[in-house]
């Protein structure tokens, strides 16, 4: 009991953003009369807040260098006219789209980099320039109108399911299978991890609690895949989110370029004189937001089946606020992919059950903000006492 | 004890924090209108009993009792302090760079009537100030275009607008030359003799010895001893300080020196924004193996930017010269490089330029040599770990956990994590810029004993240092800079403090 609450303790910061998205989404699955948690609209919040979460995927980095990102929306939407125009106007192969799409979007990266890394102009105005010229170039390549409607195979990318490779009738037995799968993954790293801890004499926590772990682990992930296969089984998206925050994570995490980006942010001179390019890390995280931005764009586009001039509207916002509600820190050298996701997650969430209950977008707006500052506030509070 | 009267006597002060008794029984009484000066390793306490008897920590967060003029002093915040006339100028100054002398003066007390500055009387008032403590500035002049040294001075000018009755000095010259210490110390010494007491903290014990008229002792938050001015030596504060006598201040070494290997030629360097100023003038140095070297220089003589512009050109512009090491000629465009080829650079300001605050000391220490705990770009977190105790251990890092935030260590702790930083990097080269700034007693030994240790390996270390006493007790060679040139090269034997303050202050050698 005693090594819990130890362990609780130590990990407040990231539990409590755990905890508090546990709590919005009992308080919603209450007051939806379990609406919330139904298989169907578990489907419906992973489709609608997938573009959100991949921006902050990528603006977790950019804030971590100590910078910000305000051109995000636009340059989705940017990507998304542009996609419409290769494979709608032009009937390109939807792949060489989507790869010239993401190449576009690296380029738009590129140049915000360049003017913050290599010349030195604060994020803030770079990419608040970015954002209007974005913008602006949307409305140029779409003459103002929509355009639609995409290709069926393009349309997938949002909308479609994993096939079942085993034909099943009432429930999705490949996602099943998946499920397992990745719990048994899960578990296996998580046995290694404290084998290889062991071999170098460290401490770790008692052998109950640690199978308790492995058994909440394959509880969570099989419980969750398996409500998804009662409804149509795994969405595309949410493998190429899963694939997306994996790897993420594992690079802030393990790699010395993860490394890099939290040094850059913690203290910029003595990254510098500690042999970090601080420069070329800046550049590539720009080049990298750039590249999910596209791909977010990509998906936006695919999700509405149409490519609009006003897409991705305040797109930004909800992914700075995502990664500032998952504990990163607005001066730079702190924040995680996870915390950034789970971010996302309980804005997501407050959004979903509020539509249900019919609440306005007037009131989920101001509800919203408020959950940002209470949020923040929160941590820096609890930073304070420490 | 005495006939005079005591204008402050704190009692038994004992300051705890959850874990640590910071302050215990602490007693001290100060004289009026003496200088007394408070002495301790780092971490001894003598900033929390600062921050006590200034209402940082308010009454009720301590026990014991405060009486200033024989007043019982209940402190809620530092307002409450400085209504009294307590003011404390902390190490790190509090001025504001983009507003004037006059601004920062009278900055939260400013003359104004119904919230409407009157600036012909702040601008006056100011230059009043000025004068009383030398300072030839204009009062509209910006705070960031006056040096350290300077800025001090309107700190000490903003404490006497307030009345001050006492004043707190928190290593007050730590980050200045000889010339602007020497200054500010005989201002202390006129303002004492207008009736000012003051309070200095201090790890410069022949400052010490100089201005102050008793010293109290705190080790281990506990106030040892308070001795008389005329009973003060040196050894006698060090033996109370670290609870044991040194009897050398630097440890004992046999040079085993080999050849030169690393060579630097008609080395020059440009004011990055200011192009036409240079600032190192066609220096030429060597360095041989197992040969501690010393760079002695006034603050502003180019040290500093001659080191890092070596350092894979991390300072300077329109850089010309050329670098060899083992007879071949080095390209060092970046700090990678540099590292990659050896060298290794402890920058002056640990802070600023050497740690990353917010992270803990393993990622501290493997920094700069994230290559050898990796294999393919993917870090071993164990190996990491690992690393770092072993470090921890050989540096003597007093700290409960390698996890620890960086941030939270003392002085001398932060600079051990610094040069195990770099000694992981397996350099062949060590630069230390100011190694020993602002680290106690105790663990500048240790310091010394490491770069000896690391010259018996065969390593070449150049050391830069305002402190003569140090130069000439660590190194080998002396090479004095003033103005951006080397003026002079002395051996070990010809060192004495005479002959490279001559050096330092001859413009053309």
């Amino acid at each position: 009991m005693n090594s819990i609450t130890t362990l609780l303790k130590k990990n407040l910061k990231q539990s409590s953003m755990v905890i508090a998205l546990v709590l919005i989404t009992l308080l919603f699955q209450v007051l939806t009369d379990g609406t919330l948690l139904k298989p169907l609209n578990i489907t419906n919040l992973i489709l609608q807040n997938s573009y959100i979460l991949i921006l902050a995927v990528g603006m977790v980095l950019v804030i971590i260098t100590g910078h910000i990102d305000l051109s995000v929306g636009s340059v989705a939407a940017f990507i998304g006219a542009i996609s419409a125009i290769l494979m709608i106007n032009m009937q390109m192969n939807p792949v060489l789209a989507v790869i010239i799409c993401l190449a576009a979007g690296a380029l738009i990266g590129a140049w915000q980099g360049f003017w913050v890394a290599y010349v030195g102009i604060p994020a803030f105005i770079v990419t608040l320039a970015g954002m209007l010229l974005f913008r602006g170039l949307t409305l140029v390549v779409l003459q103002g109108q929509s355009i639609a409607p995409y290709p069926e195979s393009f349309q997938k990318l949002s909308n479609g399911f994993l096939p079942d490779l085993f034909g099943g009738t009432d429930i999705h037995i490949f996602s099943i299978v998946i499920g397992v799968a990745v719990s048994l993954i899960l578990i296996g790293l998580e046995i290694n991890g404290r084998n290889n801890q062991l071999r170098y004499n460290f401490e770790v926590g008692s052998k109950g609690l640690f199978y308790a772990k492995l058994v909440a682990i394959f509880a969570v992930v099989n419980t969750f895949t398996y409500v998804l296969a009662t409804y149509r089984g795994l969405p595309n998206i949410l493998v190429i989110l899963f694939v997306i925050i994996v790897a993420y994570t594992f690079v802030m995490k393990k790699t010395i370029i993860g490394r890099h980006v939290y040094a850059v942010g913690g203290n910029l001179k003595a990254a510098s004189l500690s042999g970090v390019q601080t420069k070329k890390v800046t550049f590539g995280v720009f080049v990298n937001m750039g590249v999910l931005a596209a791909l977010s764009g990509l998906i936006f586009a695919a999700r509405l089946n149409a490519a609009t001039p006003r897409a991705g509207n305040l797109f930004e916002l909800d992914a700075i606020a995502a990664v500032f509600i998952g504990g990163a820190s607005a001066y730079g050298g702190v924040g995680t992919v996870v915390g950034a996701v789970i971010g996302g997650l309980v804005m997501g969430v407050m959004n979903n059950g509020m539509s249900i209950l019919g609440l306005g977008i007037d009131w989920q707006q101001a509800i919203k903000g408020l959950v940002l500052l209470a949020a923040v506030a929160f941590d820096i509070i609890n930073k304070k006492k420490s | 004890m005495k006939s005079e009267s005591i204008i402050l006597e704190m009692k038994s002060i004992t300051k705890e924090f959850p874990g640590v008794k910071a302050l215990d029984n602490v007693n001290l009484k100060v004289v009026e209108a003496e200088i007394h000066a408070i002495c301790g390793e780092n971490g001894a306490g003598k900033s929390t009993l600062m921050k006590v008897l200034s209402g940082v920590y308010p009454y009720g967060t301590y026990e014991g009792d405060i009486l200033f003029k024989e007043q019982l002093c209940e402190f809620k915040d530092i307002k409450q302090s400085e209504d009294l006339g307590i003011v404390i100028i902390h190490q790190e100054l509090a001025l504001i760079p983009e507003l004037s002398i006059a601004e920062n003066i009278f900055l939260g007390n400013e003359q104004a009537k119904k919230g409407v500055i009157n600036w012909n009387e702040t601008v006056s008032k100011a230059r009043d100030l000025l004068n009383k403590v030398g300072l030839q500035e204009s009062p509209n002049t910006l705070i960031k275009d006056i040096g350290v040294g300077k800025q001090q001075l309107v700190e000490i000018a903003k404490a006497l607008s307030k009345n001050v009755k006492l004043l707190i000095l928190d290593e007050p010259t730590a980050a200045l030359n000889e010339n602007d210490s020497e200054n500010l110390l005989n201002l202390l010494m006129e303002l004492r003799s207008q009736g000012m007491t003051s309070i200095i903290i201090s790890h410069k014990l022949n400052e010490i010895k100089k201005v102050a008229n008793s010293v109290t002792i705190i080790r281990d938050g506990q106030s040892i001893e308070t001795i008389d001015t005329a009973d003060i030596t040196e050894d006698r504060i060090i033996n109370g300080m670290v609870g044991r006598s040194l009897t050398n201040r630097y440890p004992e070494r046999q040079p085993n020196i080999g050849e030169t290997f690393f060579e630097v030629k008609n080395w020059s360097t440009f004011h990055p924004v200011q192009n036409e100023r240079q600032i190192v003038k066609d220096v030429n140095l060597h360095i041989k193996k197992g040969e501690i070297v010393g760079i002695a220089g006034l603050m502003g003589s180019g040290r500093t930017e001659l080191a890092m512009s070596i350092f894979g050109k991390s300072y300077g512009k329109k850089t010309t010269g050329e670098v060899y090491k083992d007879g071949k000629p080095l390209n060092l465009t970046n700090v990678t490089k540099a590292i990659n080829e050896g060298i290794a650079y402890v920058s002056e300001d640990r802070k600023e330029y050497g740690l990353i605050l917010m992270n803990d000391i393993k990622e501290n220490i493997s920094l700069a040599s994230l290559n050898k705990i990796a294999n393919n770009h993917v870090i071993n977190d164990n190996k990491e770990y690992v690393v770092a105790e072993e470090y921890r251990t050989k540096m003597n890092i007093k700290t409960p956990s390698v996890t620890q935030k960086v941030g939270n260590l003392s002085g001398g702790n932060q600079q051990k994590v610094v040069l195990s930083k770099w000694m992981f990097s397996e350099p062949d080269l060590l630069i230390l810029d100011e190694p020993t700034r602002g680290i106690d007693v105790g663990a500048k030994f240790e310091i010394y004993t490491i770069m000896n240790e690391l010259a018996s390996q065969g390593k070449g270390i150049l050391v830069i240092s305002s402190e003569l006493p140090e130069i000439i007790g660590m190194c080998d060679r002396v090479y004095v800079m003033s103005e951006g040139e080397i003026t002079g090269e002395v051996k070990k034997a010809d060192a004495t403090q005479e002959v490279l303050m001559k050096y330092m202050t001859n413009s053309r050698g």
